[in-house]
């Protein structure tokens, strides 16, 4: 029987709901990790029984969780993350120069190959791997190694390496995204890195079309297009359709093209999700509205979908890591906020339904489907 | 001579994360410092690695905070001696989270 697996990481720990394909009714359970900050919940694409939980907090620093029973029971995994060789520094919100502390892990990506190998996206920004399940982590230094490294800066969340996108058709290639640095692409497995910014534009640095110091927020990928990836910046829409060479916007009629997550469409490469959010200074809808943007057109040309979600004195945010997608034959489409909600479309996202109203501050969105 | 145990109180977190339902015995050799209280306490407890202090330089976590007494030891050197009521087992060590909220 089909069904989906909905695993949230809220500021106060995670939430696993669980539907038939139907995705009418759900079962809610948790807290897990009660009181805790779970920035990721991932599973593996191979083993669906197999999670990955970042937990983390402001006295006791980070854990890591895995659970190999589809998140029924958790074992603590290796918690610890040491950069490799001398850390350096890199540009602090003052202009001098700042050690390499770690501080999280924001972003957790099972291999496409092998359950027991996983990266994780952390701050200050560096991308880590672990290949024995999470009980130890090595960091693939050649990318905060890179010489642009330095000039890195945190946005105001932090130095976070916040995207992790691995190419199904490419193991030598990886993507990461990183705030506020830019995209950057391997394509020797994460030995070497490149910058792949060119076509930013970002008001907000000295030089707005720099290498690097872009806010990307987001970016995507469907897996059947791996050249093709969509970004959600601090400010516009980008789209590149050669692996990041060049990107373009097309943020064309949205209210905003300011917003966090960026999703696409399991079954429709050119069908694509945003959340639109006021400004930078104003992390809520814009008029109070709660709307999800699709284009499927691959963008500049943008609908509303509202039907089911709150149009008057709505000011959630919606976070970076908190939309996601289902692979059912009607693609589902999640999306979770900073006022404790789950929304829920089982319909491409015309129609929507809240599968929980009150959880704390919702963190990431993730979900597993079963055929 | 048998020893008696040191006793630590933890955190309400880390309890539920070392699964203990209250407070821990440790068997520490003297001297007792702040560095071999935690250090039998990680070892007893692994997964509390790098939750009180940091795994590689072994400071104390910004929040985390240290009793006993009624005298707060946090901002002590690791080589601290802790009282002989702590060491005897008659007071407790506690390791705490700073006090934060709003």
């Amino acid at each position: 029987m089909s069904g989906v697996r909905v695993l949230v990481g809220t500021r106060k720990g995670a939430f696993v709901l669980t539907s038939d394909g139907k995705r009418e009714d759900w079962k809610i359970e948790g807290p897990h990790f009660a009181g805790w900050e779970i920035y990721h919940v991932k599973g593996s694409p191979l083993d669906s029984n197999r999670l990955y939980a970042s937990q983390s907090s402001g006295w006791f620093g980070q854990l890591m969780q895995r659970s190999d029973d589809g998140g029924t029971t958790w074992t603590p995994v290796g918690n610890e993350f040491t950069y490799e060789g001398v850390p350096g520094t890199h540009q602090f919100y003052d202009g001098t120069q700042h050690p390499w502390e770690f501080k999280r892990v924001w972003h957790l990506e099972p291999s496409l190959t092998d359950p027991d190998t996983v990266y994780a996206g952390v701050e200050d920004a560096a991308l880590f791997c672990s290949t024995d399940a999470g009980l130890t982590w090595q960091e693939l230094s050649g990318l905060r190694g890179h010489e642009t490294g330095p000039l890195w800066q945190p946005g105001a969340g932090g130095m976070c390496l916040h995207s992790i996108i691995l190419d199904p058709t490419n193991p030598n290639r990886i993507f990461i995204a990183i705030s506020a640095a830019g995209a950057f692409r391997s394509d020797d497995a994460g030995v070497t890195w490149k910058p792949i910014n060119r076509g930013l534009n970002s008001l907000y640095i000295p030089n707005p079309t720099a290498e690097v110091g872009h806010c990307v927020h987001r970016i995507a990928m469907h897996p059947s297009r791996p050249n093709v990836l969509f970004m959600q910046k601090h400010f516009d829409i980008m789209r590149t359709d050669d692996a990041g060479e060049c990107w373009h916007e097309i943020s064309g009629n949205l209210p905003s093209d300011f917003g966090f997550p960026i999703d696409i469409h399991a079954h429709e490469p050119d069908t694509i999700y945003v959340v639109p959010i006021k400004s930078d200074s104003e992390h809520f809808p814009p008029d109070g509205k709660l709307r999800v943007y699709r284009s499927r057109t691959g963008g500049n040309e943008w609908e509303a979908l509202t039907n089911g979600l709150p149009q008057s004195d709505c000011y959630v945010n919606v976070l970076r890591e908190a939309m996601c997608v289902d692979t059912l034959d009607s693609c589902g489409v999640y999306f979770g906020t900073t006022g404790g909600q789950v929304y829920a479309s089982s319909d491409s996202g015309d129609n929507w339904k809240a599968i929980v109203r009150d959880l704390p501050a919702v963190l990431s969105v993730e979900v597993q489907t079963f055929q | 001579m048998i020893r008696p145990p040191i006793r630590v109180i933890l955190p309400a977190h880390l309890r539920t994360l070392a699964r203990l339902d209250g407070d821990v015995e440790l068997l520490v050799e003297p001297p007792v410092t702040l560095a071999s209280v935690l250090g039998a306490l990680e070892k007893s407890h692994p997964v509390l690695r790098g939750t009180v202090r940091d795994h590689i330089t072994l400071k104390r976590r910004p929040f985390i905070r240290f009793f006993a007494c009624e005298q707060d030891y946090s901002h002590e050197q690791p080589d601290f001696l802790l009282p002989d009521e702590v060491a005897s087992g008659k007071e407790p060590f506690i390791i705490l989270g700073a006090i934060a909220g709003g």
